[in-house]
């Protein structure tokens, strides 16, 4: 069996199945239920001040009869006194010594921040995860996203963290900013340990079109919220990647955004996340849902000859580049399996309307045919096609040498002629 | 060990009757599953498979860990996602049906599991350390099947005896072939005898050439798992006719050879059950141009599932209901079949004869049970033929454990299998009392 305990900057944890900071980990009951099911650690539901709460706090976005598909919320952190939240991490410490229990924080003053570092770690936190993220109600306050789009803050309050904890300190960063890179990297210079990323995105889930009221209606009005599930996982996993390649950065990644299986989790490791959080979707079907991460995680390190989870953290990273440095003579072309083909021609309408009329309807078939002189390889076809394999793109050897875009305008390698560009 | 089928087999004529999913179409439906909370479809399956979570995990390509959580329930999940009655378990129970919605295809979605880690040879369990303890097992059906299979998880050395030549009981030689056909159930039993340490003793018939006693003695437990006995008769004049046959003996030998259908234009069944629904079905499949169920009840009060009785009528079966017949005549071979007609408190009404033509007659109207065979155990009681045990198998007899048919009387495979494996835990903990564990 492949070992899948981590190390996330020093917190270690007999899986990568963190709960986010969120309602799944709002108190000492619940998350001992969850480490029951399996969840290898729990970040706890944010300490601070406690706030009072909207009603109603979600909303939920359907995509194509999928309920749930992304979600939102404008809740705030967590609602109940620090003193239970506080004994309730001793308790739950001592049923699951293992599972190491991240304590997310977010308050104001230097003062604050010293006096419930300490009482956080003697409670028996096994790590601290600094809350610049929380992109609504919080940020009004000069806390959440209001300290996450502030590099200096971020650096100067990381800064008091680092000094005052005795356990490894993770910065949880917001993505509601144009670059990753320069909030990553203050983190880094106040000394945190790790970052947790991403926090929810500013959002309106959608609107009440009878009332007139965007949603999630607290009667008759709304605000922006924080957009999370399976939805945002493709930003995400940029914003990880982003970080996990940048050169001066390096610090460990704690992936969280859209995580529903252990596909996506491998996915998040892959582009260098030792642990993943989770939120929205033990929101929607359970803790259960940890079962098939768990298995399935084991499944793929199994078929792929991974004994340890570092072996694969960060494994595409190497392969996530920019622009100017793929091969523009890289070339292929759509082949359409006629035997699989199922006459559909949703790949004529797309290919017509939406790429480079390039396939072509035939008078005595159903199956299209492809115009390979004309077709760029764009994909769209494939993406659209029902039938398995049916679609595939072929590369072809067009007699040119591999050239990037770099290459071309610094070092005049030649590029092969455009198609499709008349 | 088991005797190898004749690749002519009249049940090979049958196409499946259920298709199995292709990829997007399983991950489709299994993307349907609410994965429903303390889930109905769970608390309906005798094993108790973890139904919502083997679904997920087939949404999400986790087809490996699918198929091993529901073997961890029910090590017999391959044929019993082909011949479990989903309609009125699982299936029947799933909330959709509440939605006038319709269910999730669960015995389909079981059998694309289970089908692929039979494709890809994917086995999952390894046999328990040694404890030095012998279980013997009566019969090779999906009871004894599934004990011996936990048995050996435990580390138990398991012989089965067998009196016939051929393994896997009535799921291999009794379950209709649009099903489920006889090599497919071998497959499985061998699959399951693959985790080791199970000696299969064919041809022996317990009670002859080996006693009761004799087991008894040389080993530490033994498991009941011996099913249901020969036919039922009706005890009427010309039952001896060639073509007056036992539904479940014709069956058998039809699943496990080649019978002559040559010469059968019209058959009668008789019964109301689920063994004359599939007779029914059968002798349809194979060609016969007229089939009719003859039953001496009414429709609504037949015992045959109504799932299976649409299909039957569908497949053009007739019936004649409220009948009973009180003679097979012929010259050297069934033709006829004397009837008459039965009032609502199952009387004849006089004057009511009628005659129907059959070549072939299947009497599919009960089994015997075989619990006499352990009437000379003291301490084992008998009850009509079936044997009576506790929740976990035990007779009350130390030692002496049954499961399946012989004690629930006649249910179905994964009803034997959930009690083969009770049995298995029940025999475990009594054997290793006071023992430790290797
Ligand atoms: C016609 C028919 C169709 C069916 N269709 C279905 C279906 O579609 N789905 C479903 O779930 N169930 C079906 N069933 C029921 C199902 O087959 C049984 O419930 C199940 O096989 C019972 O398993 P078992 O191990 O208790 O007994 P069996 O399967 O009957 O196995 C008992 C074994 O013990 C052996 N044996 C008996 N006496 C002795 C002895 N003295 N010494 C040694 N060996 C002995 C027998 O030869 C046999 O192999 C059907 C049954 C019949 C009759
Ligand atoms: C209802 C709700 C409440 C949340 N509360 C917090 C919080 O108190 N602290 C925090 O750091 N993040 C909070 N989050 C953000 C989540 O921890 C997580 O970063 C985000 O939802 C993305 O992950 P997901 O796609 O798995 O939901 C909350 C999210 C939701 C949906
Ligand atoms: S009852 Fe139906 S919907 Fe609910 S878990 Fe079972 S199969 Fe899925």
């Amino acid at each position: 069996m492949p070992d899948l305990s981590t190390n996330t900057g020093g917190i270690h944890s007999p899986n990568p199945f963190w709960l986010a900071s969120a309602p799944p980990a709002n108190s000492g009951l619940q998350i001992q239920r969850a480490f029951e099911a399996g969840w290898g650690g729990a970040v706890w539901k944010t300490l601070g001040t406690p706030i009072q709460n909207v009603s109603s706090r979600f909303g939920g976005h359907t995509i194509g009869g999928v309920r749930g598909a992304g979600f939102n919320n404008i809740e705030l952190i967590t609602d109940r006194s620090i003193e239970t939240n506080l004994r309730e991490i001793t308790e739950t410490k001592k049923l699951f010594p293992k599972n190491p229990i991240i304590v997310s924080l977010m308050v104001e003053t230097e003062a604050e921040w010293k006096d419930l570092i300490k009482r956080s770690i003697d409670a028996g936190g096994d790590g601290l995860e600094l809350n610049f993220g929380c992109p609504h109600g919080m940020c009004e306050r000069g806390m959440g996203s209001a300290v996450g789009q502030e590099p200096k803050i971020n650096e100067r309050i990381t800064g008091w963290a680092v000094q005052y904890s005795t356990v490894p300190v993770l910065v949880k960063l917001t993505p509601n900013v144009s670059d990753i890179i320069p909030h990553g990297m203050a983190a880094k210079r106040g000394g945190a340990h790790g970052v947790s990323l991403i926090n929810t995105i500013k959002s309106i889930i959608g609107v009440d079109i009878d009332r007139f009221v965007p949603n999630p209606r607290v009667g008759l009005a709304s605000t922006n919220g924080g957009y999370c599930g399976s939805a945002v996982k493709p930003i995400a996993l940029h914003m990880v990647a982003a970080l996990a390649r940048h050169k001066e950065f390096g610090l460990p990644i704690s992936g969280i955004g859209g995580v529903c299986n252990w596909r996506d989790a491998v996915e998040f490791m892959l582009l260098g996340s030792s642990t993943v959080q989770v939120c929205t979707e033990v929101m929607l079907r359970g803790y259960r849902i940890v079962e098939d991460m768990i298995d399935g995680l084991q499944e793929y390190m199994r078929s792929h000859g991974f004994d340890r989870v570092d072996q694969m953290v960060g494994k595409a990273v190497p392969a996530f580049s920019e622009w100017g440095e793929l091969d523009l003579n890289y070339e292929t072309v759509a082949k359409i399996d006629a035997d699989k083909c199922i006459g559909c021609q949703l790949c004529v309408a797309a290919c017509h309307d939406g790429a480079h009329q390039c396939i072509h309807p035939q008078q005595d078939s159903r199956v299209p045919r492809v115009d390979e002189s004309e077709c760029v390889g764009c994909n769209l076809c494939q993406i659209v096609c029902p039938v398995p394999e049916c679609i595939s793109l072929v590369p072809v050897n067009n007699g040119f040498k591999p050239a990037t875009w770099n290459e071309h305008v610094h070092q005049g390698k030649p590029l092969r002629p455009k198609k499709g560009a008349h | 060990m088991t005797a190898p089928l004749p690749a002519q087999r009249s049940e090979t004529a049958f196409a499946d009757f259920k298709l199995p999913l292709m990829r997007d179409a399983a991950v489709a439906e299994a993307n349907r599953c609410l994965f429903c909370s303390d889930a109905p479809c769970v608390n309906a399956c005798p094993t108790h498979i973890d139904i919502p979570q083997f679904i997920r995990k087939i949404a999400t390509d986790n087809v490996r860990s699918s198929a091993k959580t529901i073997f961890e329930s029910n090590i017999l999940g391959m044929s019993c996602a082909r011949v479990c009655p989903v309609e009125v378990l699982c299936v029947g129970a799933c909330v959709y049906n509440d939605l006038e919605q319709p269910p999730i295809a669960i015995g389909k979605l079981q059998r694309y599991a289970t089908d692929m880690a039979f494709e890809k040879n994917w086995r999952f369990f390894e046999a328990g350390k040694p404890t030095g303890k012998k279980v013997a097992l009566i019969g090779a059906g999906p009871a004894s099947l599934a004990a011996a299979h936990e048995l050996r998880r435990l580390g138990h050395a398991c012989t089965i005896f067998e009196k016939r030549a051929t393994i896997g009981g009535l799921n291999t030689f009794g379950v209709a072939p649009y099903k489920m056909k006889a090599d497919r159930s071998l497959t499985e039993a061998e699959w399951v005898l693959a985790i080791g340490g199970i000696e299969v003793k064919t041809g022996v018939t317990v009670g002859e050439q080996v006693t009761l006693q004799q087991l008894e003695q040389q080993f530490d437990a033994v498991f009941v798992g011996a099913g249901l006995g020969a036919d039922s008769a009706l005890g009427i004049p010309g039952e001896n006719l060639p073509g007056v046959y036992g539904a479940v003996a014709w069956i058998e030998h039809m699943k496990l050879t080649k019978a002559d259908m040559s010469a059968v234009k019209s058959a009668v069944i008789v019964g109301g059950g689920n063994t004359a629904i599939d007779a029914s079905r059968e002798t349809r499949g194979l060609g016969v141009r007229s089939v009719t169920m003859l039953y001496r009840g009414t429709r609504e009060g037949m015992s045959g599932y109504q799932h299976e009785w649409s299909a039957a009528l569908e497949e053009g079966v007739g019936t004649a209901w409220q009948s009973l017949p009180i003679a097979f005549e012929g010259t050297g071979r069934v033709q006829r079949v004397k009837c008459v007609k039965l009032d609502a408190s199952k009387r004849p009404i006089a004057g009511t004869e009628f005659t129907i033509e059959a070549d072939l007659v299947l009497l599919a109207i009960g089994q015997a049970k075989l619990g006499d065979m352990l009437g000379s155990l003291a301490g084992v009681s008998v009850h009509k033929g079936i044997v009576k045990v506790d929740a976990h198998g035990f007779t009350g007899r130390a030692k002496w454990y049954a499961g399946g048919d012989c004690t629930n009387g006649g249910k179905e495979v994964v009803n034997a299998a959930a009690e083969g494996k009770a049995a298995a835990r029940a025999i475990d903990a009594a054997i290793m009392k006071g023992a430790a564990r290797a």
